[in-house]
């Protein structure tokens, strides 16, 4: 029997700085809630809104796999690995911190927010060379169908990290259904919706609401409106 | 009231210093950052540690080592990895240790 979680989008935390407005579904920074920590191996989740031109200064990580997603306009990006780069709608990028890295990232446009998911995994190994990774994607590749946008492989479509995990993300017009299986014994899968109504085993969720659901091998995920989701497919021990 | 005794073990001087000043910024935590075993060891001696964070760099030896020491020494010690280096999981990861 699947077991499943709810999170409604009213729940996540919250930190207004202004020139940011983050939505967290984990405890991060000044948010702190013991039964909000973690999904398995997804340990942040957080919803940013950025104010034009402004943006994160310079700050390090370490030992975490992290994952941008821009929903609208345009974020740049600056590490100490010498990378600069601009991602964008449609793009995703990976970063593993590993033994340590320096970063900034700004909101590109000069006249418009952007509005982007960051999300941390946990590594499935410590203290590995930092690396960068970039890709575009199709959208229409999206179109009710499921779309892999991360996984463990660097062969595989969309960007790898250095854990079993696998993101994949679908635009689905209305009554629109698809089965997912889920990729590894032992995972789950933490679904969030971006837009409109979507269906998980009997589950009503709207807008930036999330269901994790573990303890099975597949599901049936149906849009209730044209909604956008992202699935987050996570071992839930590591 | 007594500060929280905080010891933070990294190897990547500038991103200890990041965790030491986000562990200070909290007025009722003190944090000590040593980038050796050694450091590490000789500071267990001097204060009365709640907590040791093991951030980036401490491989599996290093690790094992220091987890019998701080035990042996003190049982009840948290010891937690550190993951992320000086970000926003840090305040959480010491509230869960202190609970």
């Amino acid at each position: 029997m699947a077991k499943t979680i709810l999170h409604k989008a009213d729940t996540r935390g919250h930190a207004d700085h202004g020139w940011l407005h983050s939505y967290q579904s984990f405890s991060f920074a000044g948010y702190y809630n013991p039964e909000r920590m973690n999904f398995g191996a997804l340990r942040v989740l957080n919803d940013d809104t950025v104010d034009p031109g402004m943006g994160f200064g310079k700050h390090p990580h370490d030992n975490m796999e992290i994952i941008s997603i821009p929903l609208e306009g345009d974020l740049e990006h600056k590490d100490s690995m010498n990378n600069v780069a601009v991602i964008k709608n449609g793009d995703i990028q990976a970063m593993s911190a590993g033994t340590g890295i320096f970063h900034s990232e700004y909101n590109f446009d000069r006249t418009s927010e952007v509005k982007f998911l960051q999300i941390w995994i946990y590594p499935n190994k410590r203290n590995v060379e930092p690396r960068y990774d970039q890709v575009s994607l199709n959208l229409n590749d999206r179109h009710n169908k499921l779309q892999q946008v991360v996984s463990p492989n660097p062969d595989d479509a969309g960007v790898w990290i250095h854990q079993d995990a696998w993101f994949h993300l679908g635009k689905f017009d209305k009554g629109v259904s698809a089965e997912y299986a889920i990729k590894k014994e032992g995972n789950g899968v933490y679904a969030f919706v971006l837009s409109g109504d979507v269906i998980i085993n009997g589950e009503t969720l709207n807008s930036r609401d999330a269901l994790g659901i573990w303890d099975t091998d597949q599901f049936t995920i149906e849009a209730g409106t044209d909604a956008e989701f992202l699935l987050i497919d996570v071992p839930m021990k590591f | 009231m007594e500060k929280i005794q905080i010891l933070v073990v990294g190897r990547h001087p500038e991103i200890l210093a990041t965790v030491v000043r986000l562990v200070n910024s909290n007025p009722y935590w003190n944090a000590t950052g040593c980038l050796s075993d050694e450091e590490a060891i000789a500071a267990f001696k001097e204060l009365d540690f709640k907590v040791v964070l093991l951030g980036g760099g401490v491989d599996g030896t290093s690790e094992s080592l220091l987890n019998t020491h701080f035990t042996t020494i003190k049982p009840d010690i948290k010891i937690v990895q550190h993951f992320g280096g000086g970000s926003g999981l840090l305040s959480a990861e010491i509230f869960e240790a202190l609970k």
